[in-house]
C-alpha cells in the first residue's frame, strides 16, 4: 500500500528542547490510525508540523500522490491540499449558524474575490443537510453554534472536517469531556470516515483507542516507542514504563 | 577692523617709539586724517601744560599721557592704540602695572592740574596719591578733586592686547595662563615675537607646552619662513582641535577666477570644467562682471525692452496680443535687435563660445603651494580622525537617547509581557512624574534634595495610578487586549486634559540641580552632557534592579510563569490577579521615575509623555515582549538608529523619524516577535 | 438580487431611508435650496459628519467584522483629502494667477502660469517650484482617480508587509499607528511637496464654479456626501451578510482556524484592509472640501484612535452602530468645544465644557468599554432582538489557537 503520508527524520527544538526528535512515521491512504503518547510526547506538535503551524528544523514531510513536500506550503494551501485539522478543544465560529460553520467549510473555491460573489445553490445546502444529518445536528442548522452541547460542538468541528472532503484527518483528542453514548457516536463518525480516506486520531484515553480498533503508534519524547495493534503496544515494556512514569 | 588697526599701530609702535604712526593699509583716509587731527589737539594741549604749575610731569608715562591728555580722558578704541604703543614705548618696567591699573578703573586724574595718579585707596577720602613713574607716595587730595577714567570695553580690550606680551613672562603663572588665553581668542602677528621669547624661560611644564603649542598656531598664519610654516602645519597632523581646524581653514581659501590661458603663477587649487564645475550662465556672467564679452540680456529684461517698445499695440512687427509663447517673444526681441532700438542677446551658443575661450580655475588666497600643500593634507588626516571621533560622539549620543527610550518602555514592555495588554496611558505616567517633579520644586527650593525627594515620589504616584487602573479598568477586560488598548486610550485622553485643566498649557520648568549643568568634554569632538550621564546611569540601576527583581525574588519568579502560561501558573497557587497589580504598578512607578528624569532636560507640559509614547512602542515591538533584555535591545536600536538617521540628515529630524518607522516596519518583516522571541508554543500565536 | 437582499435585511433599507430622510430635511432647511432655517455652515458641518460616518464604516467593517485595530484608517482620509486638494487648490490658483497676469502688457506664456502658480503655492514654504506629485494636479479625472488608487496602495504595501508577517492583535494596531505616524512627520516637512504644516487651503472654492454661493455648494457636498455614505452602507451591508461576511468574522473570531479550513487568511485580510482605506479616502476626498483645509495635523494618529472610538462608542460588528458613534461623538464634540455648551457652575468652580469635555470623553469611553461593551448599537439591538446581529466576543485567552501541552 503506497503511503498518503511521509514523515521522515522530522525534528523541532523549542529553545534548546527537543520537542520532535527523529521522528519518522508514514500512513496510508484510506486507514485509521491512533497516535497515543504520555503529556510532552510531542503529539500535537506532530500535528502542527503535518498542518504548516510549525516548521521542523530537519527532516522531510511528503503527502499525495505523487509526493510532494508540505515544508514549503502555507496551512492554507495544506488545507486544501487536503489535509482537515481538529483541534483538542472544540474550536467552531459560534457566533455563526450550524449551517453557516458547515457552509464556510464546503469545499469550494476559496480566494477572496468567489468568496464575494458565491451564492449558496441548492447542491450546496443539500450537502449541508447531509452532512447534518450524519452528525447528528439536523435539527439545529439554525442555531448558533455557541449555544450548542459541548459534545455537538466537537460533532460540528468533525462535520466542518468532512465538508472539507479531506484525504488526512487530524483529530486530537475527539472523545475529551464526551459522554458514553456520544464516545460511540464520535467512534462510529470517524470509523465511516477512515473507509474512504485517512484518519489520524491522538487520544489519550485508552479506552476510546481500544474501541477505535485500529493500528496505534505510541510516541515518547519525541519518536516512535512502539507500533503495532492495542494489544501489541499495551503489552510493551517500554510503553508501560513510560506511562507509569518509569 | 580694531583689530587690524590696532596690530598695525603696535607694530608701527615698536619700530619707532613715535606717538603717532603712519598706518598703512587700513582705512589710510580716516587715519591720516587723524593723525592731523591729533596734531591740532596737541599743540594747544603742549602750550597747556607748559603753563601748568612747576611739580608736573615726573616720568615718562606721565608724559605719554599729559601729551595726549584729551584722549585719555576720553578714550575711545580707536584712539587709544597709540597712546598704549607709546606708553610701552617708554620702556618703564612700571607701563605694564599702569596699563593694568587704567583698564581696571583704577587710574585718577587730579582735577586741578590733569595730572594722572594711581591711588592707594579707592574708598578713602582723601585719597592716597602714587606715582605712576615711580611708585612713589604723591600726596593726599580729598576724593572730589580726583576724576576717576573709566576706559569703555573697547579701550580695555586694546589695553589687554597690549598688556600680552608682559602677562607672557609675568612671575605668576596664573597671569601667563592668560595672557596666552587672550592670544589664543584672539591671535595676531604682532603677538609672535612676545611668544616666542617667552618659550625658553617658561619655568611651568605646560605652560611651557601651550606655548610651544600656541607658538606654531600663529607660525602657521604669520610664521614669515615658508619652511617653518609647512613645518608648523605638519606638526598639527591628527590633532582635532577646534582651533587647529580653524587656523588651516582659511590657507584653503580660494577665489574663483578666469584666464586666457592658467597663469603659471597661481597658486591654483583647481581648474573648473564649464558645465559641470561652474554652470555656463555664472561663467558668462563672470566674463561679463569683466567687461570681455556683452552682457547677457536675461528673459525680465528681454520683457521689459519688448514692453518699453511697444508701439500702437505692436513690437518688434508683430502684435503684443501673440507674445503668449517664449520662442514668440525671442522672435520678437531679435527683430527688435536687427532695427537697433535694443542691443542683441548675445546667444547660447556665443555664450559657450566665449566661455570656452577662458580657463576658469580656483585659486588659494594663499600665496605658497607648499603651505597649502601641508594644510591640505593635515587636514585630511585631521578630518579623518575628526570623523572616527564623531562616530564616538554619535555612539555617546544614541546611547543616551537609548537610556531614555529604555527608562520610558521598559514598563510598557513588562505589562505587556505579563499582561498581554498595551497601556496607552503609559505616557500619562511619564508625565505624571515629571509634574511630580515640578511641584515638589515648588516646594523644596534646594534642586538637588527636590530632585531626591522627586523621585521616589514619583515612583508612588505613578505605582498607585497605575495600581488603581488595573483594578478599576484593566482587570475587568481581562483576554480583551484591543478594548484595554482603546480603554487605557481614554484614560490617556482624560489625564492629559486634567492636567491641562490644572497646569495651564505652558510648560513648567524642572530644573536640574547645578552640579548636573555642563558637559563631560573628551575633546573637541567628543562631548555629553552630566545630565544625560546621569540619565544613563539612572536607566543602568532600573536594568539591574529589574533583572535582579525578575530572576532572583519569588515575585519575580511568579512574574516569569504568569507570563509564559498564566492558567498553568494560577493551577500552581499563584495568583495572576496579585502578579498582574503588581506589574503593572512597577511598570507604571518606572514611567513615573522616567517623568523626572525626562523633565530635567525637556520642558514639562501635559504631552510629554505622549510624545514619548510611540518610541516606547516602538522600543518594545522592536525589542520582543517577556524580556528586558529585548527591551534594552530594542531600546539600543531605536535610539542609535535615530541618532544615526538624524547624522546623514541633521536638518531634518522629522524624515529621520519617518524613515526610522519605516525602517521598524520592514524589520518587523524579519523578526516579526522583535530581537528577543519566545519561541515554541509558550509564544502562542 | 439587490432586491432580495435589501428584503432580507431590512435594517440597510430602514438605513437608506432615513439618510435619504435626513438629506431631504437638511435641504429644505438649508440657506441654499431652501427655507434658511440652519446656517451654510451647519449645512457643511452635517455633511461633513456624512463622510466621518463613512470612514466610520469602513472602520466598522476592518475592526468590528475583521478584528484588525487598525490606528491608521485617518491616514487614507486624510490621504483622499490631499489627492481631492491638490486638485482644488491648483486650479483655483490657475484662476487667480491667470486674472492676475492678465494685468501685464505682455500676454502671460504657460512657463510664467507655472512659475506664478508655483510661487503662489509654495511660496508660504520658500519654494516656487512644482513638485513632481503636483504633475496631475490640473487634471480632475486624475486625481480623482488616485483619491481612490493612493490609499489603496498604501494600505496594500503596508498590508501586505504587514500580514504576511503574521503580526496581530496589539502589534499590529501599534504598527498601523507608527504608519500613520510617519506619514505625518513626512508631510509636516517643508520639502514634503505638499506645503508642510500649512497643508492645502482655500478648498471650499471649486474651480469654475467662484460664481456660485457657498450656500448652494455647500448642499452639494451634503448630497454627495448622503450618497456615498449611502453607497458604502450598501456596499459594507452586502459583503458583511454573505459568505466573505462569515469568513471575515470567521478571521475576527478564531483567525488559525480559518486558516486551517484552508482559506488564505492573509489575503482576505488585505482585502478588507485595502478596501476599507480606498472608503476612508473617498470619505477624505469628500469631507476636506467641506472643512476647506488640511494639513498634517488631521492624520497624527490621535485621529485615528479617536475614530476607533467612535465605532466603540456606537457598537462594532453593526454598521449602524458605527454611524451612530461617529455621528454621535463628533457632533457632540463639536458643541462641547465651541463653547456653545453652557458652563456649569459649582459655586467654588465652574465647568467649561472646552477644558471639560475631553475628560468627560474620556472617561465616559472607559465606562462604556467597561459596561456596554456592545455600545449604543448594543442597545439598539436589545430593542430589535436582531438575531443576525454580531455577538459580542467571548471572553477567551489571548491565545486561542493555543493548545495545553
Amino acid at each position: 500500500m503506497s503511503s498518503l503520508l511521509e514523515v521522515a527524520g522530522v525534528s523541532v527544538a523549542f529553545d534548546g528542547f527537543k520537542a520532535i526528535n527523529d521522528l519518522s512515521f508514514e500512513i496510508g491512504a484510506a486507514e485509521l490510525r491512533a497516535i497515543i503518547g504520555p503529556n510532552g510526547a510531542g503529539k500535537t506538535t506532530f500535528m502542527d508540523i503535518v498542518t504548516g503551524k510549525t516548521r521542523p528544523d530537519s527532516g522531510r514531510v511528503d503527502y499525495g500522490e505523487p509526493p510532494a513536500s508540505l515544508l514549503r506550503m502555507s496551512e492554507s494551501e495544506i488545507a486544501r491540499a487536503g489535509i482537515g485539522r481538529k483541534f483538542q478543544r472544540p474550536t467552531v465560529f459560534e457566533q455563526q449558524s450550524v449551517r453557516d460553520n458547515l457552509t464556510m467549510a464546503l469545499d469550494n473555491a476559496r480566494d477572496p474575490l468567489s468568496v464575494v460573489f458565491y451564492r449558496p445553490f441548492a447542491t450546496d445546502m443539500d450537502r449541508v443537510a447531509e452532512l447534518a444529518r450524519e452528525i447528528g445536528l439536523a435539527d439545529q442548522l439554525n442555531r448558533m453554534a455557541g449555544e450548542l452541547a459541548h459534545g455537538q460542538k466537537q460533532w460540528l468541528e468533525i462535520g466542518m472536517l468532512l465538508a472539507q472532503d479531506p484525504k488526512l484527518l487530524l483529530v486530537d483528542e475527539p472523545a475529551a469531556g464526551m459522554t458514553l453514548d456520544e464516545r460511540e457516536h464520535t467512534t462510529d463518525l470517524l470509523k465511516r470516515a477512515a473507509e474512504t480516506r485517512a484518519v489520524i486520531v491522538v487520544e489519550h484515553d485508552m479506552e476510546f483507542v481500544r474501541r477505535l480498533n485500529c493500528k496505534v503508534t505510541v510516541l515518547h519524547e519525541g519518536s516512535v516507542l512502539a507500533e503495532g495493534s492495542i494489544d501489541h503496544v499495551t503489552g510493551h515494556q517500554q510503553v508501560i514504563d513510560v506511562y507509569l512514569g518509569r | 577692523m580694531f583689530r587690524g588697526s590696532f596690530a598695525a599701530a603696535l607694530r608701527h609702535g615698536a619700530a619707532a617709539p613715535t606717538p603717532h604712526p603712519s598706518p598703512t593699509h587700513m582705512g589710510a583716509g580716516t587715519w591720516s586724517g587723524r593723525c592731523l587731527a591729533m596734531l591740532l589737539v596737541l599743540v594747544p594741549l603742549v602750550l597747556a601744560v607748559l603753563t601748568l604749575p612747576a611739580h608736573a610731569q615726573t616720568g615718562p608715562i606721565q608724559t605719554v599721557l599729559q601729551d595726549n591728555r584729551e584722549d585719555v580722558e576720553r578714550a575711545s578704541r580707536r584712539t587709544v592704540g597709540p597712546i598704549v604703543d607709546a606708553i610701552i614705548a617708554t620702556g618703564s618696567d612700571r607701563a605694564p602695572l599702569f596699563l593694568e591699573r587704567w583698564s581696571e578703573r583704577v587710574v585718577y586724574q587730579r582735577e586741578t592740574d590733569g595730572l594722572f595718579f594711581l591711588v592707594e585707596d579707592e574708598d578713602a577720602d582723601p585719597m592716597a596719591l602714587i606715582d605712576i613713574d615711580t611708585g612713589a607716595p604723591a600726596g593726599e587730595a580729598p576724593e572730589d578733586d580726583m576724576d576717576q577714567l573709566r576706559p569703555n570695553s573697547g579701550v580695555r580690550g586694546v589695553i589687554a592686547a597690549a598688556l600680552v606680551r608682559f602677562q607672557l613672562s609675568d612671575p605668576d603663572p596664573d597671569r601667563r595662563a592668560a595672557g596666552l588665553q587672550a592670544i589664543e581668542r584672539d591671535p595676531d602677528a604682532s603677538h609672535l615675537a612676545a611668544l616666542r621669547a617667552a618659550i625658553d624661560n617658561e619655568p611651568d611644564v605646560a605652560l611651557k607646552a601651550r606655548k610651544q603649542r600656541l607658538e606654531r598656531l600663529l607660525t602657521v598664519t604669520f610664521g614669515a619662513d615658508e619652511a617653518a610654516r609647512v613645518a608648523a602645519i605638519e606638526s598639527f597632523a591628527g590633532d582635532i582641535s577646534v582651533d587647529v581646524r580653524a587656523t588651516l581653514n582659511p590657507l584653503l581659501s580660494t577665489r574663483t577666477r578666469f584666464a586666457e590661458v592658467l597663469p603659471a603663477d597661481a597658486n591654483v587649487a583647481r581648474t573648473l570644467e564649464p558645465g559641470s564645475d561652474i554652470a555656463i550662465e555664472d561663467a558668462y556672467a563672470m566674463l561679463a562682471d569683466a567687461g570681455r564679452v556683452p552682457e547677457t540680456v536675461d528673459d525680465d529684461a528681454r520683457d521689459a525692452a519688448l514692453v518699453a517698445n511697444i508701439a500702437d499695440g505692436r513690437v518688434g512687427g508683430v502684435s503684443v496680443a501673440s507674445l503668449d509663447t517664449d520662442q514668440a517673444r525671442e522672435d520678437a526681441y531679435a527683430a527688435l535687435a536687427a532695427t537697433g532700438s535694443v542691443p542683441p542677446r548675445p546667444s547660447a551658443e556665443d555664450r559657450a563660445a566665449a566661455v570656452a575661450d577662458h580657463v576658469f580655475f580656483e585659486t588659494y588666497n594663499e600665496p605658497s603651494r607648499a603651505v597649502t600643500d601641508a594644510a591640505r593634507a593635515t587636514l585630511q588626516s585631521i578630518e579623518s580622525r575628526v570623523a572616527a571621533y564623531g562616530w564616538l560622539d554619535l555612539g555617546l549620543d544614541g546611547l543616551s537617547l537609548a537610556s531614555i527610550y529604555f527608562l520610558a518602555a521598559i514598563g510598557l514592555a513588562i505589562t505587556f509581557g505579563v499582561m498581554g495588554v498595551i497601556n496607552m496611558a503609559h505616557g500619562e505616567f511619564i508625565m505624571i512624574g515629571a509634574y511630580t517633579g515640578y511641584v515638589v520644586q515648588q516646594f523644596v527650593p534646594d534642586h538637588t534634595a527636590s530632585i531626591i525627594l522627586a523621585l521616589p515620589l514619583a515612583f508612588l504616584l505613578a505605582f498607585a495610578a497605575g495600581v488603581a487602573l488595573e483594578r478599576l479598568v484593566i482587570r475587568h477586560l481581562m483576554h480583551r487586549p484591543l478594548e484595554t488598548l482603546l480603554a487605557t486610550f481614554g484614560i490617556s485622553i482624560a489625564l492629559q486634559q486634567l492636567a491641562k485643566n490644572i497646569f495651564g498649557t505652558q510648560a513648567r520648568p524642572l530644573t536640574a540641580p547645578g552640579w548636573l549643568d555642563g558637559a563631560l568634554t573628551f575633546n573637541d569632538v567628543v562631548s555629553i552632557s552630566y545630565i544625560r550621564i546621569a540619565i544613563f546611569v539612572l536607566a543602568l540601576v532600573f536594568f539591574v534592579l529589574l533583572w535582579f527583581i525578575l530572576n532572583r525574588t519569588r515575585l519575580g519568579l511568579e512574574v516569569r510563569a504568569v507570563t509564559q502560561n498564566s492558567r498553568m501558573a494560577a493551577s500552581m497557587g499563584i495568583s495572576p490577579d496579585r502578579v498582574n497589580m503588581l506589574t503593572f504598578g512597577l511598570g507604571s512607578g518606572i514611567a513615573g521615575i522616567a517623568g523626572v528624569a525626562i523633565g530635567l532636560y525637556a520642558q514639562v507640559t501635559s504631552e510629554l509623555g505622549a510624545s514619548y509614547i510611540v518610541q516606547s512602542f516602538m522600543t518594545v515591538v522592536v525589542g520582543g515582549v517577556g524580556n528586558i533584555w529585548g527591551t534594552l535591545a530594542g531600546a539600543g536600536m531605536i535610539g542609535s538608529l535615530q541618532k544615526l538617521i538624524e547624522w546623514f540628515n541633521p536638518a531634518n529630524t522629522l524624515a529621520a523619524q519617518t524613515y526610522m518607522i519605516i525602517f521598524i516596519i520592514i524589520f518587523i518583516q524579519f523578526r516579526p516577535k522583535g530581537i528577543f522571541a519566545l519561541r515554541g508554543r509558550a509564544a502562542g500565536d | 438580487m439587490e432586491r432580495t437582499f435589501l428584503i432580507r435585511h431590512p435594517s440597510v433599507m430602514i438605513f437608506i431611508a432615513l439618510l435619504a430622510l435626513f438629506t431631504l430635511g437638511a435641504t429644505i432647511l438649508s440657506e441654499g435650496f431652501g427655507i434658511g432655517l440652519i446656517s451654510t455652515s451647519f449645512v457643511k458641518t452635517l455633511g461633513k459628519t456624512l463622510c466621518l460616518c463613512l470612514v466610520a464604516i469602513a472602520m466598522d467593517l476592518v475592526w468590528g467584522y475583521c478584528g484588525i485595530l487598525s490606528l491608521g484608517h485617518f491616514a487614507f482620509f486624510g490621504l483622499g483629502g490631499y489627492m481631492i486638494g491638490m486638485w482644488l487648490m491648483y486650479e483655483r490658483t490657475k484662476g487667480i494667477v491667470v486674472d492676475q497676469l492678465a494685468a501685464a502688457q505682455l500676454p502671460p506664456t504657460p512657463e510664467e502660469v507655472r512659475e506664478a502658480i508655483g510661487a503662489q503655492i509654495f511660496g508660504v514654504v520658500g519654494g516656487s517650484e512644482i513638485p513632481t506629485i503636483w504633475m496631475f494636479a490640473d487634471s480632475l479625472i486624475i486625481q480623482l482617480a488616485l483619491v481612490v488608487l493612493v490609499p489603496g496602495l498604501l494600505a496594500l504595501v503596508f498590508g501586505w508587509l504587514a500580514f504576511r508577517s503574521r503580526v496581530t492583535g496589539v502589534y499590529l494596531s501599534i504598527l498601523t499607528q507608527a504608519m500613520t505616524l510617519a506619514l505625518s512627520l513626512y508631510l509636516f516637512q517643508n520639502d514634503s511637496g505638499l506645503r508642510g504644516n500649512n497643508g492645502l487651503s482655500g478648498l471650499q472654492n471649486i474651480p469654475g464654479a467662484e460664481n456660485i454661493s457657498q450656500d448652494v455648494v455647500s448642499v452639494w457636498f451634503l448630497w454627495a456626501s448622503a450618497l456615498a455614505l449611502g453607497a458604502g452602507y450598501l456596499l459594507a451591508a452586502w459583503l458583511v451578510a454573505g459568505k466573505f461576511g462569515n469568513v471575515v468574522r470567521g478571521i475576527r473570531d478564531d483567525e488559525a482556524r480559518v486558516r486551517f479550513l484552508g482559506y488564505n487568511v492573509e489575503a482576505y485580510k488585505l482585502v478588507v484592509f485595502t478596501l476599507t482605506a480606498v472608503i476612508a479616502g473617498i470619505a477624505g476626498a469628500l469631507y476636506y472640501p467641506q472643512a476647506g483645509i488640511i494639513n498634517p495635523a488631521e492624520i497624527a494618529p490621535i485621529a485615528s484612535i479617536y475614530l476607533a472610538v467612535w465605532v466603540a462608542i456606537g457598537g462594532r460588528g453593526r454598521l449602524y452602530g458605527a454611524v451612530i458613534g461617529a455621528a454621535l461623538v463628533s457632533l457632540l464634540s463639536t458643541w462641547f468645544t465651541s463653547g456653545r455648551a453652557p458652563d456649569i457652575p459649582l459655586g467654588f468652580y465652574t465647568i467649561e465644557w472646552v477644558d471639560w469635555w475631553l475628560v468627560l470623553l474620556g472617561f465616559g469611553f472607559v465606562l462604556v468599554t467597561l459596561f456596554a461593551p456592545q455600545g449604543l448599537g448594543g442597545l439598539v439591538d436589545r430593542l430589535v432582538r436582531n438575531p443576525r446581529a454580531a455577538r459580542p466576543q467571548p471572553a477567551r485567552p489571548p491565545q486561542s489557537a493555543k493548545e495545553p501541552a
